[in-house]
């Protein structure tokens, strides 16, 4: 197909165009900018001439009336206006249907809409965390049903299914980071306390380290992104496909049917594999010391009982059900927050891995702090 | 019946989903300048059909030509050229969510041509009048139209590379009977003035005698094409059914 084309004539007061070629929306850039640009210079009459046009789109055809309009509103008197007879159907529907100016597409940031999106973000920010606060009572509140009515309130089938999918089908990926965690904790370990000659302590510090705090924290954030996004994924994607609204229509209760089994399953869960998180990680950090230090098996079950004491262990266990509480609700409550459209899953999808994984550090430092003043 | 230059060609279609056999031997011609509907029952494969035909899906086996060229011996280059020539209208609309309406309409501008942006914001205005949508749909997004504003703006995406052939996919679903028959009514006022094939899957008997120049029916993992009257006197008992039950009669009682 030939390029578009449109030429000028003028004699006496007469402006005519030309107009040619292939008048598509696929070559509509080149002749655009000019026809903008075009104005009738004086002239009073102008005639326009689109024969000779070889194809002809509605692109094309709004070029030509846009070219007309402008002329027009310049003052000048439109004579002629010839087009080839097969598209004349085309000249209908635009011309019928012709929009007033075209609307505007998307306004441009200003200075006051950065103000505007603080606000709006502190706002949201606000309303966010009362949101949380109202739905944790309200998730207390059916917890404490399902415990002194189990028979009304809690699922057993579902929880059960779900301790399958969050503890049982997540052991292998715990299970493989937790053993590397060890493993890297112990050549680290080594590699300073060698210079000192103190390469037993080793035995120390992971010990301490994996059952007070690497053990449950790394598991926890583990699942959080593994388990917390799904709960939201699976929750939001009930809520766009209105399943949510059709249990409540039929009575059922969706924090019965949905969220306690979820988080309940989650909370029995995390201990598990976070005793299980614990174990692969010392074995880890075990063989890790026999290929780097020579420390056989014996020694280092030795020097881990000198090391550590019951509470070690416990000060670590004793997180796992509160990570799990926090990252079950974070995740079912954005789940529950998803509006009806595809991008929303995916925003609060993230959303609620982030918030659950900040959530579980920030108590876990809070852990921290009050363990230190226990003097645990 | 064949005519002499069919613009989208099936031959010996054959499709296994999940070990059933969803067409068994389709052959298809669609011709130029015609409404094409395809209707069958739930389940038997329409939608399947036409997703094979614009190549998001891979029959077992057969062919499947359109313009002339052959879909499935296609390379990527040579399938976006195909893709600009036609126009889809998938079931809910398929409009993307995160932009607003004058940018759906601007995705293929922007994809195949070098539109200026001020000439593309007046296609997108042209679009949208087109299909009868009021100019400030265009800064609105998907999620803030009803269903029926929503079939409409997809429309107008699918027009908006003046495509020849445009494919629906159950156009009037969802809609009231008011919308639907005035979307019937679009699309065979845009058909007419703009020379459209048009390759439309449905239930909808109103539809089909208002504006389907041939029916397609999908019996028994095959087609049966003809006009509604000559398909209307195939024995076949969901043929029957289809055109005779109580809505059937009906739809025939309000065209004539």
């Amino acid at each position: 197909m030939t390029n578009p084309w449109f030429h000028l004539d003028r004699s006496g007061g007469t402006l005519r165009l030309t107009a040619g070629g292939a008048w598509t929306v696929y070559h509509a850039g080149i002749i655009d900018a000019g026809l903008r640009r075009l104005e009738p210079d004086g002239a009073p009459i102008v005639e326009i001439d689109a024969g000779q046009v070889e194809a002809l789109d509605t692109t094309g055809v709004w070029l030509l009336l846009r070219t007309r309009t402008q002329l027009a509103n310049a003052g000048a008197r439109i004579a002629a206006f010839e087009v080839p007879e097969h598209y004349r159907p085309l000249f209908q529907v635009i011309e019928t249907d012709t929009p007033p100016p075209p609307a505007v597409v998307r306004t441009k940031d200003t200075f006051a809409d950065f103000f505007e999106r603080i606000g709006r973000a502190t706002h949201e920010t606000l309303t966010q965390a009362v949101g949380i606060l109202g739905y944790v009572g309200r998730i207390t509140i059916e917890w404490f049903k399902a415990v002194t009515r189990p028979q009304r309130h809690f699922r057993f089938t579902a929880t059960v299914r779900q301790i399958e999918e969050v503890g049982i089908n997540a052991l292998p990926i715990v299970g493989l980071l937790m053993f590397l965690v060890g493993v890297v904790l112990a050549y680290q370990g080594s590699d300073q306390l060698k210079k000192f000659g103190l390469d037993i302590f080793t035995v120390n510090a992971l010990g301490i380290g994996v059952l007070r705090e690497l053990g449950v924290l790394i598991t926890a954030i583990i699942i959080a992104g593994r388990s917390g996004s799904a709960f939201t994924a699976q929750i939001g994607t009930m809520k766009v496909n209105e399943e949510i609204d059709a249990m409540q229509t039929m009575g059922l209760n969706v924090d019965d049917v949905l969220i306690l089994p979820r988080v309940t399953g989650l909370v029995i869960a995390l201990p598990f594999l976070t005793f299980y998180a614990d174990i692969v990680a010392l074995i880890g950090g075990a063989i890790m010391c026999y290929f780097d230090m020579g420390i056989t098996a014996p020694m280092f079950v030795r020097q881990l009982h000198q090391a550590i004491n019951l509470d070690t262990f416990l000060v670590g266990m004793i997180k796992a059900p509160v990570f799990a509480y926090v990252i079950g609700m974070v995740g079912c409550f954005e789940g529950l927050n998803v509006e009806r459209n595809a991008a929303s899953v995916g925003k609060l999808t993230t959303r609620s891995v982030v918030e659950a994984v900040f959530l579980v550090i920030v108590l876990d430092a809070g852990f921290s702090v009050m363990f230190s003043i226990l003097g645990i | 019946m064949a005519a002499p230059d069919p613009i989208i060609s099936v031959r010996g279609l054959v499709t296994n989903l999940g070990g059933r056999l969803i067409h068994d031997h389709v052959d298809l011609d669609v011709r130029r300048g015609e409404v094409i509907a395809i209707v069958g029952g739930s389940g038997s494969g329409k939608s399947v059909l036409l997703r094979s035909i614009v190549g998001l899906m891979r029959p077992a086996s057969g062919s499947i030509h359109v313009f002339g060229e052959d879909v499935l011996a296609m390379d990527n280059g040579a399938m976006r050229a195909l893709q600009r020539r036609w126009g889809v209208l998938f079931q809910d609309g398929a409009l993307f969510s995160s932009q607003t309406v004058a940018e759906n309409i601007q995705v293929p501008l922007r994809e195949f041509t070098d539109v200026p942006q001020p000439l593309m914001n007046e296609i997108a205005a042209i679009k949208l009048a087109m299909v009868g949508l009021e100019a400030d749909t265009a800064a609105k997004y998907p999620s803030e139209l009803s269903g029926g504003m929503r079939k409409r703006a997809s429309l107008a995406r699918a027009l908006a590379l003046d495509p020849e052939i445009v494919f629906l996919d159950e156009p009037t679903a969802g809609l009231d009977p008011i919308a639907a028959a005035a979307f019937d009514a679009l699309i065979a006022s845009l058909q007419k003035s703009l020379g459209l094939t048009v390759f439309m899957v449905t239930h909808d008997l109103d539809t089909l005698h208002a504006i389907a120049s041939r029916v397609a029916v999908l019996v028994d993992r095959k087609l049966k094409v003809g006009t509604i009257d000559a398909v209307r006197a195939d024995p076949n008992p969901w043929i029957q059914e289809y055109f005779s039950g109580p809505r059937g009669r009906a739809a025939i009682g309000a065209t004539r």
